[in-house]
């Protein structure tokens, strides 16, 4: 019992503290792709502690709606840190529910923050909710039948018994439906964190931005659990791509030792994805945005792809 | 006097729910009156799917009258007929033969046809939208009738109880034809694409609390029909009934999630998405039909558990979007949403309902819908049990189609209940709005508290609604419950436990509050007006419109929508740079009124001018017509 709330809050932990400094990695690397020296990678958690310290804004049109949706969004964050297989492959709540619950909880995060966007009354934060609900949505599919290649293969949707599945029968993961699957969950993390070609993190140009018109009023302590909240989201994807789809190094039973061996392998593979999101980042260009769903579209045709793989191979 | 009518009938809810819950959980008992009804009597039957649709009937007509206390007591109008209307429903799941079954389904369709009427002297609308209704409904009718009689004439019983041993010897083909005509019949009541358009017109026009027993309970009817037809009165039927049921319902929950998403009537938009939500009932049942012919039982039990349990939720929480859509209706008088916004403030109490609906039926855990909707992934998911990849594509396309539609739904809600209730109120009656009386809150509150107990307490819902989906195909209750908080789903395969969420999640927003407050950064605040690139004043213009907001989507389907653009600009005669009227106007077309009712209708009326040479008013050519049918007759007998 001790141990199950040991190991709950150390994935909690690993979660909430380790998603700025992926983030501040990120930026790091594709500073230096595109020969910059760019910021150190802890310079999010300065980012934060700075937004701490400093008033927040609240629109005087706002409601409560406003005011509650950073809380609401970050606990949706900390709640699939305890359902998602980060140190353990089975975590606290692991029994609790599985991907989908997941991706609905993210669901339940973007529905308040594209209320959030409406509530002040500006047009930049409905035309960013708009775009954010519009490409979430699209994206919706491509993700559950994505999950359906993937139960498909290990026979259960829990996501423990999948990675313990595909741990112990790696020619289930050698197999180019697996591959194609993968594909496309990395086009969808693409578009649901938010980055590069869907849209850019870093421009606060007004009519090409999504996510960031959407939390333009928001400012500090509210802008910085919006934005640790968005960090969670990102190593939360990644860690789910890294762990379902190569799923070597994840214990399966709490300890000390095996815990800390899951840890370094899970930052050895997160570090490889990060690394495979810069590049993508810094070789392509924004799309437009009614270009987006046709990249949604291709990779729906993957995950498509991958589930008929299983039908004709079965 | 109206009060205690509609009081009265909250009792009798109150009654049916409890009848029904015993109902399901095996209480049965039959009633036979001969001398009533020609052709058998009125016969009543209780069973556990009927105990179900009972309940449903009540747990939805209580809260809906009591909210009518305080929303339509000062009108005399419609009493009798709201009356009528829920005791017919409740009449209809009990029905045991033929002519019962008909007298109170078409009792049911003529109370809310005149219901449909109570406001018809305050808008034409609701005239032609009654017309369209008494059309569509009596075609469906039609179908259901000689569907009944066919096949009480091959099996050579009214009853329905005795069809399911007499079924399995008749032709094949004879079955398919009775099923299809009666899916037909029930489809039509049920809003299932393309069979809608009476229910868009039809649910707006009647007052709040009537559309809200009519999405939430009436069209359900027409799914409890499919149910009965598709598995218990013809048995297990081949697998292709399974498989139209299942693509019907993605085909229904796609197109009428979309209407839904560019709908700028409130109370439209909510009809929209009852089309929609009928579909994700009928994805659930066609994969337990699918299932069921495969003869897989417990996974035919899971997917028509999950079909039940989106029943009830959607019944909770459409009726709660219904009454607080009402409330809105109410106090400021228009339906447009281009005209409201910002009664969050005004209406408090409304606006939290119309927000926690909106959250459960964009299936957002842990409320119910988020229940229901994933209890249908994990019945689609193991498809592969069936080993027919033709069939394995067909469930391929349920889950892409409830994904979709699940997506949308979020974006469709966040656009409802973001311009109807956020920011600055657009037009002069959303300023002064006042929020709902005590009755129409307490009924409010009911379904509300409905939405969170169902999402909350699925480990005491399922087992009971498995008991009724087993009563349909015969086969024996697997557990389903691991233990009093986690649901387990074919042995291993997907676990859910929403109170175990719950409590993480309210713990997830207490840790970071706490620490905020604790090192002093939550209490830093100020409020100052929106930023607005340096603009002098923040007016209810300058915000998003119901109309932008969806316009990613009318050009991402546009070939669905293919909506049209006009745009009037009228000039000053001097200079055309005065501009002196503006009018943009983006409205979508429908695709089944074009190229499906139209032609039909076109062809109708052709066909009819034709015939109109028949009728040329000589008397001689009549009494020739007379002489010939007579002839005809004779030679034919």
């Amino acid at each position: 019992m001790i141990g199950d709330v040991i190991g709950a809050l150390a994935q909690v932990a690993a979660v909430a503290g380790g998603a700025p400094l992926l983030v501040g990695l990120l930026r790091t690397l594709k500073a230096r792709l595109v020969g910059r020296r760019g910021p150190r990678p802890w310079q999010p958690y300065a980012d934060l502690a700075k937004l701490l310290r400093k008033d927040a804004v609240v629109s005087t049109t706002a409601s409560w709606v406003f005011r509650v949706t950073p809380y609401v969004l970050a606990a949706t964050m900390l709640v699939a840190a305890l359902v998602v297989p980060v140190l353990l492959s089975r975590p606290a709540l692991g029994h609790a529910g599985n991907i989908i619950l997941v991706m609905y909880l993210f669901m339940l995060g973007t529905f308040f923050l594209a209320l959030a966007g409406l509530d002040a009354g500006s047009a930049f934060g409905g035309m960013g909710a708009s775009r954010e609900v519009a490409v979430a949505a699209l994206a919706e599919p491509t993700v559950i039948v994505a999950v359906f290649a993937l139960a498909l293969r290990a026979d259960t949707i829990d996501l423990g018994g999948v990675v313990e599945r595909f741990a112990r029968e790696p020619l289930l993961v050698a197999n180019p439906g697996h591959l194609l699957a993968f594909a496309a969950f990395f086009i969808v993390m693409i578009a649901e964190t938010g980055r590069l070609p869907v849209d850019n993190p870093a421009t606060h140009l007004e009519l090409t931005m999504i996510h960031e018109a959407m939390v333009l009023e928001y400012s500090g302590h509210y802008l910085a659990l919006v934005e640790w909240a968005s960090a969670m989201k990102l190593f939360l994807f990644l860690t789910l791509l890294a762990n379902l789809f190569f799923p070597w190094g994840v214990p399966a039973e709490p300890g000390l030792l095996p815990v800390l061996l899951g840890a370094l392998a899970l930052g050895g593979k997160l570090v490889l994805l990060v690394a495979l999101l810069a590049v993508v980042e810094t070789s392509v260009a924004k799309l437009r945005l009614f270009r987006v769903p046709e990249l949604l579209a291709g990779s729906f045709a993957l995950a498509v792809l991958s589930v008929t793989s299983v039908f004709l191979l079965q | 006097m109206p009060a205690l009518a509609y009081l009265a009938v909250a009792a009798a809810g109150a009654v049916m729910a409890v009848a029904g819950v015993a109902g399901v959980l095996g209480v049965a008992w039959s009633l036979r009156v001969e001398w009533l009804v020609p052709l058998g009597g009125l016969e009543l039957a209780m069973d556990p799917l009927a105990g179900f649709f009972l309940a449903l009937v009540g747990i939805a007509a209580a809260p809906a009258s009591i909210y009518a206390v305080g929303y339509a007591a000062g009108d005399r109008r419609g009493v009798a007929a709201y009356a009528a209307f829920v005791g017919a429903m409740a009449v209809v799941p009990l029905a045991a033969n033929v002519l019962t079954f008909l007298l109170a389904w078409e009792a049911m369709s003529l109370a809310s046809y005149a219901l449909i009427l109570t406001e018809a002297r305050r808008s034409r609308e609701a005239v032609s939208a009654a017309w369209v209704y008494a059309v569509m409904t009596h075609a469906g009718l039609a179908c259901l009738l000689a569907g009944m009689l066919l096949l009480a004439g091959w099996t050579g019983s009214v009853r329905f109880g005795d069809w399911y041993a007499a079924v399995p010897s008749l032709a094949p083909g004879a079955a398919n034809v009775a099923f299809v005509l009666l899916a037909l019949g029930f489809s039509a009541k049920a809003g299932v694409i393309p069979l809608h358009v009476w229910l868009p017109r039809a649910h707006p026009a009647a007052p709040s609390h009537v559309s809200a027993l009519m999405s939430g309970v009436m069209i359900k009817l027409g799914v409890y029909g499919l149910l009965r037809a598709g598995l218990d009165w013809m048995g297990p039927g081949p697998a292709w009934w399974g498989a139209a049921v299942l693509l019907a319902g993605a085909v229904s929950a796609v197109v009428g999630v979309l209407y839904a998403l560019v709908e700028r009537d409130l109370k439209r938009l909510l009809a929209f998405s009852s089309i929609e939500n009928v579909g994700i009932v009928l994805i659930g049942a066609g994969a337990g039909m699918l299932f069921h012919s495969a003869g897989l039982d417990g996974l035919a039990l899971l997917g028509l558990a999950a079909a039940l349990y989106h029943t009830v939720n959607h019944a909770v929480f459409k009726a709660l979007l219904f009454l607080a859509a009402g409330a809105v209706v109410h106090a400021t008088g228009t339906r447009d949403m281009e005209a409201l916004g910002g009664l969050i403030k005004r209406m408090p109490w409304t606006a939290g309902a119309f927000l926690l609906g909106s959250a459960a039926i964009a299936a957002l855990p842990p409320l119910n819908g988020f229940v229901s909707e994933w209890l249908t992934f994990q019945a689609l998911l193991q498809s592969l049990r069936i080993p027919r990849p033709e069939l394995n594509l067909v469930f391929a396309v349920g889950i892409a189609g409830l994904a979709l539609t699940g997506g949308l739904a979020v974006a469709c809600f966040v656009r409802a209940f973001g311009i109807t209730f956020l920011a600055l109120p657009r037009g002069e009656a959303a300023g002064h709005a006042h929020d709902a009386s005590p009755a129409m809150r307490a009924g409010m509150a009911a379904l509300a508290l409905g939405c969170v107990a169902l999402g909350l307490g699925p480990t005491l819902a399922l087992p009971a609604l498995a008991g009724v989906a087993a009563s349909m195909t015969g086969a024996p209750v697997p557990r389903g419950v691991e233990d009093w908080l986690t649901l387990s789903v074919s042995g291993q395969f997907a676990r859910l436990s929403t109170p175990a969420v719950t409590l993480a999640l309210l713990a997830g927003l207490a840790l970071p509050a706490a620490a905020l407050a604790a090192i002093g950064a939550g209490r830093r605040r100020r409020t100052y007006e929106t930023w607005g690139c340096g603009r002098l004043l923040q007016t209810a213009r300058m915000e998003y419109t119901a109309t932008a907001f969806a316009n990613p989507f009318k050009r991402v389907f546009d070939f669905f929508y293919r909506p049209v653009k006009q745009l009037d600009i009228e000039v000053h005669p001097e200079s055309r740079l005065f501009v002196q009227r503006l009018q943009y106007e983006n409205r979508t077309r429908s695709l089944f009124e074009d190229w499906l009712y139209r032609p039909a209708l076109a062809t109708l009326h052709r066909g009819a001018r034709r015939a109109r040479r028949l009728q040329s008013g000589s008397a001689n050519l009549y009494l020739m017509y007379i002489l010939a049918a007579l002839l005809a007759m004779l030679v034919l007998a």
